[in-house]
């Protein structure tokens, strides 16, 4: 049975057009800049000085605090300064510079080809090195694998989700992983059952990629417990609140987390990450990422080493169309507009997006018509257009009360809104004061 | 790096539907209405259409231009559906001036003296043909007769309505029976071939137009067929319990203002509910009121009416009738 969330929902055009371009390495950079926070979370703190010679692999930075995560050298090659870098939204951020010598990896990682089926660690191991390796969600969110595998006392997981879903416009490295790296995902969503004490886990896939679906669906009469479930084709349904109603009917209630109703989301670039952290050793220092567009002459999914800048991935896809007006971090809905290309790759990064100028553009803003579209597709049941004003008018209590902390940030209010207004910019602004209110009535 | 690249908050893409798409929608779907209307009354369609296009539109520069100081918008397409629909809910007779007043009272009392566009809690449309049908209570209550004088303008040929004819006939004391003897069959009423306003009259060409609105997505389903249905069930209860006494339920969907109205005048979207729960409630009430004016009141008809009233009811329902938020009943197993 196909199966979807119940409420909301919109249906830009998909344009998956990098979906036939199978997984290509992107060589080495020169240079690498390697944020230390590209974690939600404390950023790493580092432990390479200046000067100093790295392998790829090793550790350059330890996870600071309880939600962090560990960061590593993506090459090999010389410290050349730790400094600030860009990140994807314009902040400066403390980076580890390395300029690139050869490609000397660190022994203890594996890197024959083969499939390792042969589950060796034991659970807490299991955990433990997910943490080492640096493991971070890569769908998006970035949050530290190892904490969410770490399940409070008293919480029950019963529902292991594995996010195939890829319902962003335009994005194809999470199909392209299921498609060449089949195996190794059921491999990794078997680690992450043994780690769970569980024997069962769902892939919820969207229904536009029957080639994935099939080629999971044939290798799962080998990994007993993995059911593969074909999703109808809605965004967001890649989000978490929505995969995970799509998937149990199980509503996260308002403030919540996936625990509350059982339930734990892996994005499967993270589980191919997991596999390759706990059956190679290897930890997370390079990803699968979407270089794509309109007029891109050779749309991709580069494997890339973090901290790549993102001019040599779009050099790779054949250079910057002339035609292009804004270049997106990201999905069309959700993704981050960049405001030049030496902004380096993190974990988070899965895909490059370049938009055409005459698409770059912001519409005019007519006045509401109060169509009702953005209450229409609003996946959390919210009112964008009584939200936007409210937000206008500084009216934080009211917004409160109207749960605005509930906005997932999944644009289909502005997406949909036919008098262009731009609603989530003023909701996000909302969210930003109402949540800073919110955190100081907590201190006593 | 040379270019420059533009930096904005997602999301980057946006739906295809722009106002203006809406807007000219709802134009290209009155086309097989106004086809219709052409056939049955000629000339007069015509004029009375483009003189109330045109000054809805003039007025809606001119009051922006010179009274609000604001940009003009007429190129979001929402003046010349209020021309089209006021024109589509009159006498295709209408002397110009009467329309030109109307078109003001229209743009200028329905729609800027709240502020422009999404600002009016009425149907700027309903409220100028109402103000007309205050005014000018005879011109607007002649209507002229089908396939009979497609040449003459003021001078048509003019007769009741079916409606008109029911009202007068029950009023007399004879029985709906009576009257349905003198009215056209439900084929010809389908088909629009009935005294009335110039775009109420084809039930047929207006569903054509609904559909092509719902293909569209303009609109959805749930005002038109539930005023509809609401009129059509309240109609059948009474037509059941004394069949001498009143109309049938299928009179009563194909004559008048209920298509028109229905589809095209309750969906306004800036006066009509935003959420679907909201919008059936709304279309209800207007069917009921509708009914009740019909068969109670003083008037042949009360779409409009029922309409305007439950305009004003709209914030209320938006106030009360919200959507359920995800997680807000959470029952989870
Ligand atoms: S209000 Fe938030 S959750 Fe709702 S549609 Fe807009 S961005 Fe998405
Ligand atoms: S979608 Fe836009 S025009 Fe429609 S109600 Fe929402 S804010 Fe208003």
């Amino acid at each position: 049975m196909i199966r979807t969330f119940n409420k909301g929902g919109v249906h830009p055009h998909e344009n998956k057009i990098s979906a036939r371009s199978g997984i290509q390495g992107l060589p080495v950079p020169g240079s690498v800049a390697i944020i230390l926070s590209q974690h939600l979370g404390a950023p790493a703190k580092p432990v390479v000085n200046r000067g100093d010679e790295v392998k790829t692999g090793q550790i350059i930075a330890k996870g600071d605090g309880f939600i962090s995560s560990n960061v590593h050298a993506s090459v090999s090659g010389k410290v050349i300064k730790i400094d600030v870098a860009d990140d994807v939204s314009g902040y400066k951020r403390p980076a580890v510079f390395i300029e690139v010598s050869g490609d000397e990896w660190l022994d203890n990682i594996i890197r024959d080809g083969s499939v390792d089926r042969e589950i060796k660690l034991n659970g807490t191991e299991i955990i433990n090195r997910i943490s080492e390796s640096g493991i971070v969600g890569l769908g998006g969110a970035t949050f530290p694998s190892h904490v969410k595998l770490t399940i409070p006392r008293g919480k029950k997981v019963d529902n292991l989700i594995i996010n195939g879903v890829e319902c962003e416009p335009f994005l194809t490295a999470d199909h392209a992983l299921m498609l060449e790296k089949g195996e190794e995902l059921m491999v990794g969503v078997k680690i992450l059952m043994k780690a769970l004490n569980l024997n069962k886990a769902v892939i919820g896939i969207e229904n536009n990629k029957p080639d994935a679906i099939q080629h999971l669906q044939s290798l799962s009469a080998q990994y007993g417990g993995i059911q593969i479930q074909p999703l109808k084709v809605k965004y967001p349904q890649g989000g978490e609140k929505q995969l995970i109603k799509a998937i149990t009917g199980r509503e996260i209630p308002s403030g919540g987390l996936p625990m509350d109703v059982g339930a734990l989301v892996f994005n499967v670039g993270s589980v191919f990450s997991i596999y390759e952290a706990v059956q190679k050793n290897k930890p997370l220092f390079e990803r699968i990422v979407t270089v794509t567009g309109r007029s891109v002459s050779k749309p991709s999914n580069l494997r890339v080493r973090i901290g790549t800048p993102v001019s040599a991935l779009i050099e790779a896809a054949g250079g910057l169309p002339s035609d292009t007006g804004k270049i997106i971090c990201g999905g069309p809905m959700m993704g981050k507009a960049l405001s030049n290309t030496e902004i380096p790759v993190v974990k988070g990064t899965s895909g490059i997006l370049m938009l055409p100028d005459s698409e770059s553009r912001r519409h005019k803003i007519l006045p509401c018509v109060r169509c009702g579209k953005c209450v229409d597709v609003c996946p959390m049941g919210l009112e964008p257009y009584l939200l936007m004003p409210l937000s206008q008018h500084d009216h934080f209590d009211a917004l409160e009360r109207a749960h605005v902390m509930d906005c997932i940030e999944c644009g289909s209010c502005s997406y949909i809104c036919p008098a262009r207004r731009p609603l989530l910019d003023y909701i996000r602004l909302a969210k930003a004061n109402v949540g800073k209110i919110i955190r100081t009535r907590r201190k006593p | 790096m040379s270019k420059i690249l533009t930096v904005s908050p997602s999301p980057h893409v946006t739906s295809d539907q722009s106002v203006q798409h809406l807007m000219y929608g709802v134009v290209l779907s009155l086309v097989p209405a106004f086809l219709v209307s052409l056939y049955m009354f000629g000339i007069g369609a015509v004029i009375v259409t483009a003189i109330s296009i045109l000054s809805c539109v003039v007025f809606e520069m001119l009051i922006q231009k010179y009274i609000m100081h604001t940009e003009i918008s007429i190129r979001d397409g929402s003046a010349i559906v209020t021309g089209l629909l006021l024109a589509f809910n009159l006498p295709s007779n209408l002397p110009w001036w009467m329309i030109v007043l109307g078109s003001l009272f229209a743009i200028g009392v329905g729609k800027m003296a709240y502020g422009g566009l999404g600002c009016n809690p009425f149907n700027p449309a309903l409220a100028g043909r109402v103000f007309l049908l205050i005014s000018f209570p005879v011109h607007m209550t002649t209507w002229p007769l089908p396939l009979q004088s497609r040449i003459q303008y003021l001078d048509a040929v003019s007769g009741p309505t079916p409606l008109g004819i029911l009202k007068e006939t029950v009023r007399s004391g004879a029985t709906a029976a009576d009257a349905l003897q003198q009215i056209p069959g439900h084929m010809q009423l389908f088909m629009g071939q009935m005294g009335g306003s110039l775009g109420e009259i084809s039930a047929i060409a207006l569903i054509i137009g609904f559909f092509w609105l719902l293909y569209k997505k303009i609109i959805t389903w749930h005002i038109p067929v539930t005023m509809i249905a609401t009129v059509f069930i309240f109609t059948g209860i009474l037509w059941l319990a004394e069949p001498a006494k009143y109309a049938s339920p299928l009179f009563h969907i194909l004559t008048g203002g209920v298509m028109l109205g229905a589809i095209y005048m309750a969906t306004d979207l800036v006066t009509s509910p935003v959420t679907k729960a909201g919008m059936v409630i709304y279309a209800v009430f207007i069917g009921l009121i509708t009914v009740v004016i019909r068969i109670f009141g003083a008037y042949p008809e009360g779409v409009s009416f029922a309409i305007l009233i439950m305009n004003a009811f709209v914030p209320l329902i938006n106030k009360y009738i919200r959507p359920k938020r995800f997680g807000e009943e959470v029952k989870n197993g």
